[in-house]
């Protein structure tokens, strides 16, 4: 009985995080949409309303909607020769590990569906998990250019994986833990406690590397649509497209929300230990200011998107291999050298173990 | 000491800051879309679109049949058949343009001798049966009697420059 109910509420929550997940998902899809078209002087789509009564103001509220229902209601096609069991499994291959690793995000304090100690490291294993999918996506289709863009990705994934591994490394050195929630909490006192400050380096290459790992502009060599057609998706319409789609975005809100729990201070007041503001915005949850350092992220996504135009191959691999993972190695050692000297006011009291 | 302040720009990412400084400002400027069926941009009197048969104010028709547009057609879209009438002027018994086919060059328009056939700027039709868009002679000059205002007042705002 005990046992039934534990599983039940766990559920619950699972719940309880992967709904608002998928409206989020949707909602981005919209906001990059709009966000783009704005920067590119155009309106993006404002046709479709809900009818609702207070949203059926909103012109456009209702298209990711209606682009579920057209997705939903498109023939999936079966390429011939095509391995099927592989071809229908991968989408959910690529798109599991991306809510999966969603267990261990802390949205406040204490808000997390399974407080490991390693959350770190589950977190990586989850995301370079992902790849898996893009990979049996690419080779099932049996197609040249679905082929050719799964071999791109998972160069630049695995690429990528280290650079981002070592601006963990960082993040683990200057925390003391793996744990998430206590990376957090190592992040206590003001914004300039945050780890964003000493970590710079390695927070612009997380993030940088973020985009790479989710096969995002400008590192979306993986679609290369000028070149490759749409990379390794070509073959998958219909729902099987759209997993492929959710995965993608589920990835992107991932990272924006690792970002902000590992350099932003996750769940911390931005008005920490500024005398006025603080007692003014103590009422706000934390989680209204981990989501607000959340759109931060995603807004550079979809800004960086919006601007950029498609890396070419050899200079990503250029950037991952010749850059990125020098200065993360040249910046561990720094940290180390900050901690052992216990600088303040971010190293000053000893780490957690 | 010109290589090194490269690599830092290189390596700080300023051009690529100045980049989304331009987007970040085109974020917030003014949005030029039209939308469409709500809001349409202007036509100028040169505009080439659906085309018409006109005729003279006393309601005969413009026409003489002399083929001068179906020989200019460079898509090969007008086919014309005449015969003398029975007053034994020259007039078509068959004229059609296949609107698949027209490219909206204008040449038929240049190359007319009585200004019969003219492009309006009506631009939105269809066709929801095969052979909706082979206009025919009827059609045509209905076409014409339609618009008569408007091409007459587009080819005299014209006419100053021709």
């Amino acid at each position: 009985m005990q046992t039934l109910i534990y599983v039940i509420t766990i559920l619950l929550y699972i719940v309880v995080i992967l709904v608002p997940l998928m409206v989020g998902v949707a909602y981005l899809t919209l906001a990059e949409r709009k966000i783009i078209g704005y920067m590119q002087v155009r309106i993006g789509p404002n046709r479709v309303n809900l009818p609702l009564p207070l949203l059926n103001k909103l012109r456009g509220f209702g298209q990711p909607i209606a682009d579920a229902f057209k997705l939903m209601f498109k023939e999936i096609v079966l390429p011939t020769h095509s391995n099927r069991f592989l071809f229908i499994i991968a989408p959910t291959i690529s798109f599991a590990p991306a809510i999966a690793a969603w267990a261990v995000i802390p949205f406040a304090e204490g808000w997390v569906l399974s407080d490991i100690n390693v959350g770190l490291l589950y977190i990586l294993a989850m995301t370079s998990m992902s790849v898996y999918g893009i990979l049996i996506a690419g080779w099932a289709s049996n197609s040249k250019y679905a082929l050719l863009g799964t071999l791109r990705s998972a160069a630049q994934v695995v690429s990528y994986e280290i650079a981002m591994g070592f601006a963990l490394v960082g993040v683990l050195m200057a925390a003391g833990s793996l744990n998430l929630s206590d990376i957090v909490a190592a992040q206590n006192g003001s914004f300039l406690h945050w780890f964003w400050l000493p970590l710079l380096p390695l927070f612009a290459i997380y993030f940088i590397s973020g985009v790479a790992e989710t096969n995002r502009a400008p590192f979306d060599v993986a679609e290369g649509e000028s070149e490759i057609v749409a990379g390794f998706h070509v073959e998958y319409s219909g729902m099987l497209f759209a997993i492929f789609f959710l995965a993608e975005y589920a990835n992107m809100i991932l990272i924006a929300a690792l970002a902000s729990l590992m350099f932003l201070g996750g769940w911390l007041s931005p008005f920490q230990g500024i005398p006025v503001l603080e007692p003014m915005f103590a009422w706000v949850p934390g989680i209204f200011w981990l989501l607000g350092k959340m759109s931060i992220f995603l807004f550079l996504y979809l800004w960086s998107r919006a601007t950029f135009p498609r890396y070419r191959y050899d200079q990503i691999m250029r950037l991952g291999w010749k850059v990125f993972i020098p200065i993360t190695l040249v910046w561990i050692v720094v940290i180390g050298v900050a901690i052992l000297v216990k600088l303040p006011p971010w190293f000053d009291i000893v780490a957690k173990g | 000491m010109k290589s090194v302040t490269h690599y830092l720009k290189r390596l700080f990412l300023l051009e690529l800051f100045k980049g989304m400084g331009v987007t970040g400002r085109y974020l917030f400027a003014r949005k030029i879309t039209i939308q469409y069926p709500e809001e349409k941009t202007p036509l100028s009197p040169r505009f080439r679109g659906h085309h018409a048969l006109r005729r003279y104010p006393n309601g005969e028709e413009r026409c003489i049949a002399c083929k001068l547009c179906e020989a200019v057609c460079p898509a090969l879209a007008i086919t014309i058949e005449a015969s003398p009438r029975e007053d034994g002027t020259r007039r078509t018994t068959r004229y059609e343009i296949d609107m698949v086919k027209c490219i909206f060059c204008g040449f038929c328009e240049e190359s007319c001798p009585v200004d019969s056939i003219v492009e309006t700027n009506v631009f939105e039709y269809h066709g929801e049966q095969r052979g909706d868009l082979l206009m025919t002679k009827e059609r045509l000059l209905a076409m014409g009697d339609k618009m008569e205002p408007q091409i007459a007042n587009d080819r005299a705002s014209d006419a100053k420059y021709r």
